[in-house]
């Protein structure tokens, strides 16, 4: 595996996402595969961010701590993250923005600003100057990056200003390269591989699902979703509003999806404790909708701007009374973009709420993956055909089925109406108070949990030959499991991974026969009170869990986590 | 199965004289005046004594959560621009519990009607204050009085910019089945309030307390609903008189939905399920 590391620091405004995007992006459409995280501070400018990215020749979605190259445009980047650098690694640098000089070998300095203003751009310019460095560095050929820039740009002044800036630091690199650095990164092979964020598979999917609706108030991590959608209305044909607080997203979302629509809302954990009432109305009126929860540290505001994977007690259990519902956490962007056509499909086979469980690492990291296959993308509705409900002699919105599940019907579908409600209620809908009907339609709802455990695939498994030892995990860690378990293997020492996807209603009998002979456990989450560990223990009597948790507001690197398990590190 | 246009009334959880009782014979006999299918209709509750009443007529009905009406109904009418959406809320819902959402409905102006039932006092938890109620009501909770001013939704509305603001009283049928075909009719968010006399909870603000105030803005002020300064000025009047009738009127606004480009295909409920094409496309714009 031959594989790269770089680091792009530098002040909020400095257009850090653009300059690694387009060096991700590049290195992608060469062959390579790509995965990046972002690293901000909740600040609009100023403040120290990084845009991190991994290359390799491999398959890989999962970070590393320790970069190869260091990008700093700024002095703090300089003074954060020098100290980082492998053995080997080099550091490009604006003197200007620094103190060091470029003596030592590991020091490459870039005059990016003076390069920036020479090809007539401005300071902001200066990142596409330090973009053309790393490729001229890398030996990497220029024209996959101008080409990039011509169609991200395209139609606008800023194309020539910064493909010049772009050639500035890419002739200045090759000239000025110093001895000691030998990496390179040539092209493999033009491959047709989609490189995109977790929250923009989460919205393909989305369109994919026949998503019509989505309202949501502004709430990071989780505003990339609708920011996305909103600017393709017209070509998705999809509507999308904000909301005037996360109470009326969701409401409206449930009145969408109430006509008929398939409809979504997405916020992180403290908006979600806002729409917790409509969650509980969901489960008494029946109506099917998807709510993405993109969540930070908490409590409270916590780490507007970081990682962590907090709320998964809270959406099994938030809303008053008792109620069925579905909770999946994707692993990766491939999984994000079909767990959300699942969760449409959940949603609307049984009528229920389904919460899909994201967080700022798998909303904001990039991934490389192959074009997502639309021939799996299928759709499953307990709606009832039109030409069959106009024939239905009478209709009952709630009828009492075996399943629990009651033949849908929208309003003005056909003559039939339909009634919708809060209440317990008759099988009609109408409002009903006595112990009979409750006990009845309670039931009725009910009975569905059971039906929805049954489709539940179970946790993904893997391993290879006897394994002394099995990592677990859920959601947005998936790829840093696997790949750890995956490096631990190759030293000898094999490890097995369990990863849950689809938690809830909690796969009780797959994770007993998976852990049941398992010696060695360890589960790893981005919480600091191990909630899946705690999940497992309460539903397979398994409570010999070792823990590995981390609650900074950081993801796993896979570097780390390895030296972690292997008790070299403490976690 | 609903045929023609006849709505069946069902029976009521009312305590008897309440005005809630007029309100509901009003839209029943509204709806069928303008030939409305009830497959056509959405009633839409939040929760409390008026949101009750999508129940008892044999339309499409929605009680959802206290407050939250217009939210779900503004989603109904995006998901479904064919329907006509009522909603049906009490001050506590629609001015206490529902406010931001009242504020931002206004703001949007989607075509729906809402009928505010006024009564300035919580009927369904047993006689509380409202935002409604005068200063100094007294009631269990506000033993001293009520210590806050009363909230106008109509002087609200105008202030807004609501294109149709009314307010109705459940002593005038008559009045009241004309407002509400007006605020149907009307192209855009209609707000019609209806003084509603509780006489289980509210014995300060009576039927006959409410018919010696009350005062049409025609015949009284000879009132122009097309100028908006002189109904915000009578949409405060609250006291010696209150104001009946259309305090203010205007075409000019444009509806949410029609800004909204691809609702003009028709509505959203009906689309195909063609996504494929469109996908790919987007998927393609991320390789």
């Amino acid at each position: 595996m031959n594989e790269l590391n770089i680091k792009i620091g530098g002040a909020a405004g400095q257009g850090l996402q653009s300059a690694g995007f387009l060096l991700g992006k590049s290195f992608v459409r060469a062959g390579h595969f790509v995965f990046a995280i972002q690293d901000a501070m909740s600040r609009i400018r100023g403040g120290h961010n990084f845009f991190q990215l991994r290359v390799s020749d491999q398959p890989i979605a999962a970070m590393t701590a320790r970069p190869d190259i260091v990008i700093a445009l700024d002095r703090e980047s300089v003074e954060e993250h020098e100290p980082e650098l492998v053995s080997g690694g080099i550091l490009l640098f604006d003197a200007e923005a620094s103190r060091r000089t470029g003596e030592a070998t590991h020091r490459f300095y870039v005059p990016f600003k003076e390069l920036a203003a020479e090809s007539g751009g401005r300071a902001v310019h200066a990142n596409s100057v330090a973009l053309g460095a790393v490729f001229g560095l890398l030996d990497f050929d220029l024209n996959i990056a101008r080409k990039l820039i011509r169609e991200l740009f395209a139609g606008q002044d800023a194309v020539q200003t910064n493909i010049k800036a772009l050639d500035a630091g890419y002739n200045y690199a090759r000239d000025k390269r110093p001895n000691g650095f030998s990496r390179r990164i040539a092209v493999i092979e033009a491959t047709r591989r989609m490189f995109l964020t977790g929250s923009e598979a989460i919205a393909l999917g989305a369109i994919a699902a026949n998503c019509r609706f989505m309202s949501a108030y502004p709430m990071s991590p989780s505003t990339s979703i609708i920011t996305y959608l909103a600017n393709q209305e017209a070509q998705a044909d999809i509507v999308t509003e904000q909301a005037e607080d996360e109470i009326a997203a969701v409401n409206m979302a449930f009145g969408a999806s109430l006509a008929g629509v398939r409809s979504m809302t997405a916020t992180s954990g403290g908006g979600l404790a806002l729409m917790v009432e409509t969650l509980s109305l969901l489960g008494a009126s029946e109506v099917p909708l998807v709510i993405v929860d993109c969540q930070r540290p908490g409590p409270a505001t916590g780490l507007p701007t970081r990682t962590e994977q907090s709320d998964l007690f809270f959406v099994i259990h938030a809303g008053h009374g008792e109620f069925a519902r579905v909770v999946l956490a994707p692993g990766n962007a491939e999984q994000a973009f079909y767990d959300m056509v699942r969760a449409f499909n959940l949603a609307d086979r049984f009528q229920v709420p389904v919460v899909v469980l994201s967080d700022q690492y798998l909303c904001d990291s990039y991934f490389t993956v192959d074009p997502f296959d639309l021939s799996k993308v299928a759709y499953e509705t307990s709606l009832l055909a039109t030409d069959q409900l106009e024939r239905a002699e009478s209709y009952l919105r709630y009828q009492d089925t075996d399943t629990g599940v009651s033949p849908r019907a929208y309003p003005n579908q056909s003559d039939h109406i339909v009634m919708t409600d809060s209440h317990e209620h008759d099988e009609s809908g109408f409002m009903a108070d006595d112990a009979a009907t409750r006990v009845k339609m309670h039931q009725k709802r009910l009975r569905k949990i059971e039906r929805i455990r049954a489709t539940n695939p179970g946790p993904e498994s893997f391993s290879q030959g006897e394994c002394k030892r099995t990592i677990v995990g859920w959601g947005s860690t998936r790829e840093i499991l696997f790949e750890t378990a995956h490096r631990l293997s190759l030293e000898g020492d094999n490890t097995a991974v369990v990863h849950f996807d689809e938690i809830w209603p909690f796969p009780q009998q797959a994770a007993k026969l998976l852990l049941k002979d398992k010696t060695n456990t360890v589960v790893v989450e981005n919480n600091a009170t191990g909630q899946l560990a705690k999940l497992i223990a309460a539903y397979t009597g398994y409570n010999e869990t070792k823990r590995i948790l981390r609650y900074d507001g950081r993801p796993f690197m896979v570097d780390e986590l390895v030296e972690q398990i292997k008790g070299n590190l403490r976690p | 199965m609903t045929n023609g246009n006849e709505y069946e009334k069902r029976t009521t959880a009312w305590c008897p004289g309440c005005g809630n009782f007029a309100i509901l014979d009003s839209v029943k006999e509204s709806l069928e005046a303008m030939n409305k299918k009830p497959r056509e209709v959405l009633l839409i509750g939040g929760i409390g004594q008026a949101s009750k009443l999508p129940q008892y007529l044999s339309a499409n009905s929605l009680c959802t959560l206290h407050g939250r009406a217009l939210p779900a109904a503004t989603g109904a009418k995006i998901g479904n621009t064919s329907l006509t959406v009522v909603a049906f809320c009490g001050d506590g819902d629609c001015y206490g519990e529902g406010g931001n959402h009242f504020i931002h409905a206004i703001r949007r102006n989607i075509d729906i009607t809402v009928l505010v039932h006024n009564n300035q006092v919580y009927g369904l938890t047993q006689g509380q204050a409202s935002p409604s109620s005068d200063m100094g009501f007294t009631t269990k909770v506000q033993p001293q009085g009520v210590r806050s001013t009363p909230l106008s939704g109509p002087a609200l509305a105008v202030a807004l910019g609501c294109g149709f603001v009314a307010r109705g009283f459940a002593g005038n049928k008559a009045q009241l089945i004309s407002l509400i075909q007006e605020g149907i009719r009307h192209r855009g968010f209609s707000l019609i309030e209806v003084i509603q006399p509780c006489p289980s909870m509210n014995r300060h603000n009576t039927f006959g307390w409410y018919k010696e105030r009350i005062r049409d803005l025609q015949s009284e002020w000879k009132h122009d609903s097309s100028n908006r300064t002189a109904a915000f000025e009578r949409a405060l009047l609250w006291g010696e008189t209150i104001p009946v009738g259309i305090f203010y009127r205007s075409e000019e606004g444009r509806t949410f939905e029609s800004r909204i480009p691809i609702l003009n295909n028709g509505p959203l409920v009906k689309r195909p399920l063609r996504r494929r094409e469109v996908t790919e496309k987007l998927i393609e714009a991320f390789i």
